[in-house]
């Protein structure tokens, strides 16, 4: 007898409904002259543009370097049972997680009004010290503070749960078998640690890399400051706004293929679990079938 | 603190001795002192209801647990102190840890490590805390491999394993440290049924190598068949100790009768 499948009319109701209100978007980005994409193109590949580019990746990876190192250490303090290396890592965490990252960035930026002469033995240059305050890297730096401790204290949170998501077997087994401290952590429970750590690290980074355009507000030159540059000479802000969240949506389109595959990386002990449950049923002898 | 107002035995003749040995966790006291000696060579088995501390004096054994009262040496060593100018200092992690080397144990839930093969975790400990030749670890390890039945494995993820299988490379883990003591916390009861079988054999044959093996368990057959001697815990006391024959037969404490008879 055929089967008859249950009509959605409900569904293909809104399904056209979406359709029309799309085209009628489309059309309007085509037809609008306002959008100027002939602007847009003739800027898309703009030295300038690709420079802030450049700078907005460069930000991200070293925010995150700052933030993933940071916020391992501070996790680790927090577990500490030492109570002042666990407070101050709570401390940390209320004072980042507690102000807006755009008052820390503004924050940051005039610290050398603070203190003038305190530039820090930061690892980009040691001879900053000795340069006149040149403009260009104190945003720079002030860029990197901001972002890199902002995200210390949100990766502490997600390192912390990685470290607690490894049973506490796993230490006692290794602590049994002789491994130093150290050994414990770095070969056991960080590798099992990384399939928690991993997933919400890679959206951190796709979120990172559009937070990074909170900094033009201190005239770093990045992506979206290179784009109001131009916009505020030439005056074509919405073109120049296209280019910038394109080169946006590409970088977000570029990590997200990367995270899917990292995160396939990290599972595989999980994958290979799968693969050999699904053999072991196929023979099904007795001892295979205890295989979860 | 720890006080001890005995004499020390002349301990290099037993692998465990333990006097008045206590432990509370916050205001649960679970060891109330404990008094045990094992020597080379044998293999004692603990019994006792679940709550009787019997996993936790086992435990206390490679300082896993650190007991608050007593006397504990293993190997003729105290576990986690030093003895200094009539003081007790504890340990640095790096002493306990080399103390721990030479104890192997094997857990309830296996605890191998999923991110490593079979073959990686038995080479972890030797080549990572030994500092041995990484292909000499390997033939060692494939021996042990061979020992339990599990050459086939040696590439294989722990979790493709079932909990038998996974319990006897544990096994093959921990003797990769050529441990003179084997520490086993009852080491069948998360198994099937059918399953426990496999582990036990192991576990025999290395007893009748003459490995120094404390096992916490409820397989009374292994404990009549294999055991030199025979520990019951209750209440966090060694209630009755002696040979299968007698403890099994000619049991003496009314607890232990009560235990026995429930569980036979």
């Amino acid at each position: 007898m055929p089967v008859v499948p249950l009509r959605h009319y409900g569904r293909w109701l809104a399904a056209a409904a979406l359709l029309v209100v799309l085209g009628g978007l489309v059309v309007s980005m085509i037809t609008n002259p306002r959008f100027k994409w002939d602007i847009v193109f003739q800027y898309l590949l703009d030295d300038a543009i690709i420079s802030g580019l450049l700078m907005t990746i460069w930000l991200t990876i070293a925010a995150m370097a700052i933030g993933i190192v940071l916020g391992t250490v501070i996790a680790l303090m927090r577990i500490s049972e030492n109570r002042v290396l666990a407070s101050v890592a709570s401390g940390y965490l209320w004072v980042f997680r507690g102000t807006p990252l755009l008052v820390q960035l503004i924050f940051w930026f005039n610290l050398s009004a603070l203190y003038p002469q305190i530039t820090i033995g930061f690892p980009f240059g040691p001879s900053f010290g000795n340069f006149d305050a040149n403009q260009y890297i104190t945003v720079y730096v002030a860029a990197l503070l901001g972002l890199g401790l902002n995200e210390g204290a949100y990766m502490s949170e997600i390192v912390r749960s990685g470290l607690n998501s490894v049973p506490v077997g796993q230490r006692e087994a290794a602590q049994a078998l002789g491994m130093s401290s150290f050994r414990v952590m770095w070969r056991i429970i960080l590798p099992q640690a990384m399939r928690v750590i991993i997933p919400p690290t890679g959206n951190q980074l796709i979120g990172m890399l559009k937070t990074t355009s909170l900094v033009s507000v201190i005239a770093m030159q990045e992506l979206l400051y290179s784009a109001q540059l131009i916009y505020s000479a030439n005056f074509q802000t919405i073109p120049l706004l296209i280019v910038a969240s394109i080169w946006y949506l590409v970088l977000t389109t570029v990590l997200s293929i990367g995270q899917y595959f990292l995160e396939r990386h990290f599972g595989r002990s999980d994958r290979r679990t799968a693969i050999a449950a699904s053999e072991d049923s196929a023979d099904g002898s007795a001892e295979n079938a205890r295989v979860a | 603190m720890l006080v001890s107002s005995h004499p020390s035995p002349p301990a290099q003749h037993f692998a465990v001795v333990a006097r008045g040995v206590e432990k509370s966790f916050g205001s649960l006291r679970v060891l109330k002192g404990v008094d045990l000696i094992v020597e080379y060579g044998k293999v004692a088995c603990i019994l006792g209801p679940s709550g009787s501390g019997k996993s936790t004096f086992l435990r206390c054994m490679n300082h896993l647990e650190r007991i608050d009262k007593g006397l504990l040496q293993v190997g003729g060593q105290l576990v986690g102190y030093r003895q200094h100018a009539g003081k007790l200092y504890e340990m640095k992690q790096s002493e306990v840890a080399r103390q721990r080397a030479d104890i192997g144990m094997v857990f309830q839930s296996f605890n191998l490590f999923p991110h490593m093969t079979v073959l990686q975790n038995i080479i972890e400990a030797p080549v990572g805390v030994k500092r041995l030749d990484k292909q000499q670890a390997i033939d060692e390890a494939m021996e042990l491999l061979a020992k339990v039945g599990l050459t086939a494995k040696a590439a294989s993820y722990p979790r493709t394993l079932s909990g038998g299988q996974q319990q006897r490379v544990a096994i093959a883990r921990a003797l990769a440290m050529k441990p003179k003591l084997m520490l086993f916390d009852e080491p069948t009861s998360a198994l099937d049924p059918e399953l426990v079988g496999e582990v036990l054999n192991v576990m025999r044959e290395l007893a009748s190598d003459g490995m120094t093996m404390i096992v916490v368990t409820h397989e009374l057959g292994f404990a009549r068949e294999v055991g030199d001697m025979v520990v019951f815990m209750d209440g966090g006391v060694v209630v009755e100790q002696g040979s299968p024959s007698e403890l099994f037969t000619n049991t003496k404490s009314n607890r232990a009768k009560a235990f026995l008879s429930k569980v036979l």
